[in-house]
């Protein structure tokens, strides 16, 4: 299907890699819904993969009691819902990550406050 | 779906008033089968499948004449197919 | 009746006929098509508009008599509740929240309703459906007006209000308000009647009009309710026009079927979400409640919802596609809505906060099926934080839908332990999803949104500071900056009701007890 118009309708994507001074990458911890949603962040392609565990996602989910729990070497990812083996000293870009590619990880053993998947 | 096996249900609903209630007496008078539920500043009629608003029972009522589309004054919501004349307003649901 | 005086020279049906068929004509130096060159692109076959049906009847002289009677009702209720200062007598300060969404959210579509009514009501074929919806775009700015006269009284008085026009273009939740309209108001005329007339308005805003409204008189609030019914009032006439619009098109051609279910599909889906934070107001802003969201849902769309469809069933018209998923979220919506906004209390221009523990039990009792398990906890968690001078407030942006623009919150059908998360490619770019149904809606039209407005994304493209800001700076603070050009008052608009300048007001005036620790701690971010 395409939108039903009187003329020519071609207007430009919004969210298209050029307009941003770095590409999207979209993150969501499984299970641990009281962070309401998963988030958005710029992150430039030549960022190592492990720096998420060090350098960004304490800033975002630290403040959940599970998080200081997280056995890192059990993580597992998922990307676009499938599973998936980054390496960590390897970048972002080099671990295949594009534009608006969605990444969540699991925490196996956790399961929120009080069991509820918060 | 809960409304398979049942007759559906139209409703109308007023502001809670003065103004509204000789509307409602009339219609509660004229529809034995439908009831009225009462919620903070609001009456809401339902009925199985039909509801008549009948003009000459609301002027039994209030004693003086009464145009029908004096109702949209106070009316709320309503739910059904509507066929308004000068002397009487229907909602009804086909099937 | 026998002291009637009877002058009528016709009767209703005759005077309809006459006031508006009879007074419309066909033109004759452009031809007709050139005059109204939209509505036939969608699709659309109409054979004769004769068949046009105002089952109402109402006339512009009659509509003018009726309209000024309300609005009189109204203003003196406005009046009165002003003079008498009746913001001191709402049950909670708290609720004043829900008008701040209110003026923010659902006012401004009123005027959006009010254009894109006058924009059909100018470009139908038909005079019936051109009279119908004239006189709608009318209702809709008197809603516009006396939305925003009755509340202009609270924003004397509470912080969150003064700036309703500014936030609409600019902050992050209104876009999912204005993203909808605008997807209405640019389909065409056939289009706007079923996603707005009849999707919205008949299937959806009872909800939001009537058990919120007959909150609103349950929590003291007159005036609200006054605005509320008197409005209401409107959407009888147009609901009316929503269901008379759908048989219209569906009695004139067989081949009109299959479109206009498919735009029943797209905005039902797109008006169920909207409404997400209708189900968030009703759960967790009325301080005094009347019914929960899920017997609002049960009442108003299942058993109505389902009667109607029933009903259309004999056109070959069927539930809206996922009608069985909107259902299930009946027990998770609001509260997975209102764990949003707590989360993302530091950019929103009204208050959020943790209920008492009388709410949270009420909760419990409503939900029954979903609330202890999935959502207490959390809710608990919160207070423990904030009663620990932490209040939990997410500083990063979240992942939204392309469609309907909310946060990424809700969850799988059948699963509420996981997100739902749905993706697509187009043009060699991914695109997300918070459903099968906003995905689906993207796929039937994806070059439409591909140009999206979503808010996160702008503010990383830098077009959500103010002019001369400079984001490569050492030190600087992109949410500031964001909320600096959203012209939110940082500590009087946003944050916990906790500690909230509105909450400390209201007491004053009330002369309440100050309230004990509570209000000291964790206001700020």
């Amino acid at each position: 299907m395409s939108t039903v118009t009187l003329k020519p309708y071609d207007f430009p994507a919004k969210d298209v890699r050029e307009n941003f001074p770095a590409p999207l990458l979209y993150i969501g911890w499984d299970d641990h819904l009281m962070f309401a949603s998963p988030y958005c962040l710029p992150l430039p392609p030549d960022t190592p993969f492990g720096a998420l565990e060090s350098a960004v996602l304490p800033g975002i989910y630290g403040e959940h009691p599970d998080f200081g729990k997280i056995d890192w070497s059990a993580v597992q990812w998922l990307k676009s819902g499938q599973p998936w083996k980054p390496d960590p000293a390897r970048s972002l870009a080099d671990n295949g990550l594009r534009h608006k590619d969605v990444i969540r990880f699991r925490t196996p053993g956790l399961t929120g406050l009080k069991g509820s998947h918060s | 779906m809960n409304t398979v096996a049942t007759v559906s249900k139209v409703f109308i609903a007023f502001q809670d008033n003065e103004e509204a209630r000789p509307v409602v007496e009339a219609i509660l008078a004229d529809n034995p089968q439908a009831d009225a539920v009462y919620s903070p500043g609001l009456v809401k009629i339902n009925a199985p499948g039909h509801l008549v608003v009948r003009r000459a029972t609301i002027e039994e009522q209030t004693g003086r004449p009464f145009d029908l589309q004096q109702i949209h004054v106070n009316l709320v919501t309503l739910s059904g197919h509507i066929d308004e004349d000068d002397d009487q307003f229907t909602l009804s649901w086909n099937q | 009746m026998d002291t009637r005086v009877t002058k009528k020279k016709l009767g209703l049906k005759e005077r309809y006929a006459a006031m508006t068929r009879g007074l419309a004509w066909d033109t004759t130096y452009q031809p007709m098509d050139k005059v109204f060159p939209f509505d036939r692109y969608e699709g659309i076959k109409i054979h004769d508009w004769e068949k046009w049906e105002d089952p109402f009847r109402l006339t512009m002289d009659a509509y003018w008599k009726y309209q000024g009677e309300k609005e009189r009702k109204l203003y003196a209720v406005i009046e009165a509740f002003a003079q008498n200062n009746g913001q001191l007598g709402v049950a909670d300060a708290r609720y004043i929240n829900a008008l701040k969404i209110f003026i923010q959210a659902v006012t401004p579509l009123e005027y959006m309703a009010h254009r894109g009514f006058a924009h059909v009501g100018r470009h139908f074929t038909g005079a019936g459906a051109r009279v119908a919806a004239q006189m709608q775009s009318v209702d809709e700015l008197r809603h516009f007006q006396t939305e925003t006269h009755a509340i202009s009284h609270y924003n004397k008085y509470f912080n969150g209000m003064h700036n309703a026009s500014h936030w609409y273009d600019r902050v992050w939740y209104l876009a999912v308000p204005k993203s909808f309209f605008e997807d209405a108001m640019s389909g065409g005329p056939f289009e706007f009647l079923t996603a707005v007339s009849f999707s919205f308005e008949y299937v959806l805003t009872n909800l939001l009009f009537v058990p919120f409204m007959s909150g609103a008189a349950h929590n003291g609030d007159m005036s609200t309710v006054t605005f509320g019914f008197s409005a209401q009032s409107d959407e009888s006439r147009h609901m009316t026009l929503g269901i008379e619009c759908i048989k219209f098109m569906l009695e004139q051609d067989p081949a009109n079927v299959p479109i206009v279910q498919r735009w029943i599909d797209k905005w039902f889906w797109r008006g169920y979400r909207l409404l997400t934070i209708v189900a968030m107001m009703q759960d967790y802003m009325l301080p005094k409640r009347v019914m929960s969201w899920k017997e609002a849902w049960e009442m108003y769309a299942e058993e109505n919802g389902g009667a109607l469809f029933k009903d259309l069933a004999r056109y070959g018209i069927r539930l809206p596609k996922g009608w069985e998923i909107a259902c299930e979220g009946k027990d998770h919506i609001s509260h997975q809505a209102w764990n949003a906004f707590y989360n993302f209390a530091a950019a929103a221009p009204f208050h959020t906060w943790v209920p008492t523990d009388e709410e949270l039990n009420w909760l419990s009792e409503k939900y029954p099926d979903s609330f202890d398990q999935y959502y207490r906890p959390r809710l608990e968690f919160y207070r423990e934080r904030q009663q620990a001078g932490h209040r939990y407030y997410s500083k990063t942006l979240p992942m939204l839908c392309t469609t309907c623009q909310i946060p990424m919150f809700f969850t799988e059908p059948g699963d509420p332990t996981k997100i739902c998360y749905r993706e697509t490619t187009h043009g060699g770019d991914k695109y997300h999803f918070c459903s099968d149904g906003c995905k689906h809606i993207f796929e039937q039209e994806p070059e439409k949104y591909v140009q999206s407005w979503l808010p996160v994304h702008q503010i990383y493209q830098g077009h959500c500071f103010k002019p001369g800001v400079d984001p490569t700076q050492p030190g600087f603070d992109p949410l500031a900056a964001v909320l600096d050009w959203y012209d939110l008052n940082v500590g009087r608009d946003n944050f916990d009701f906790e500690g909230s300048e509105d909450q400390r007001n209201f007491a004053t005036w009330r002369g309440d007890a100050p309230q004990a620790g509570s209000a000291k701690k964790g206001g700020a971010a």
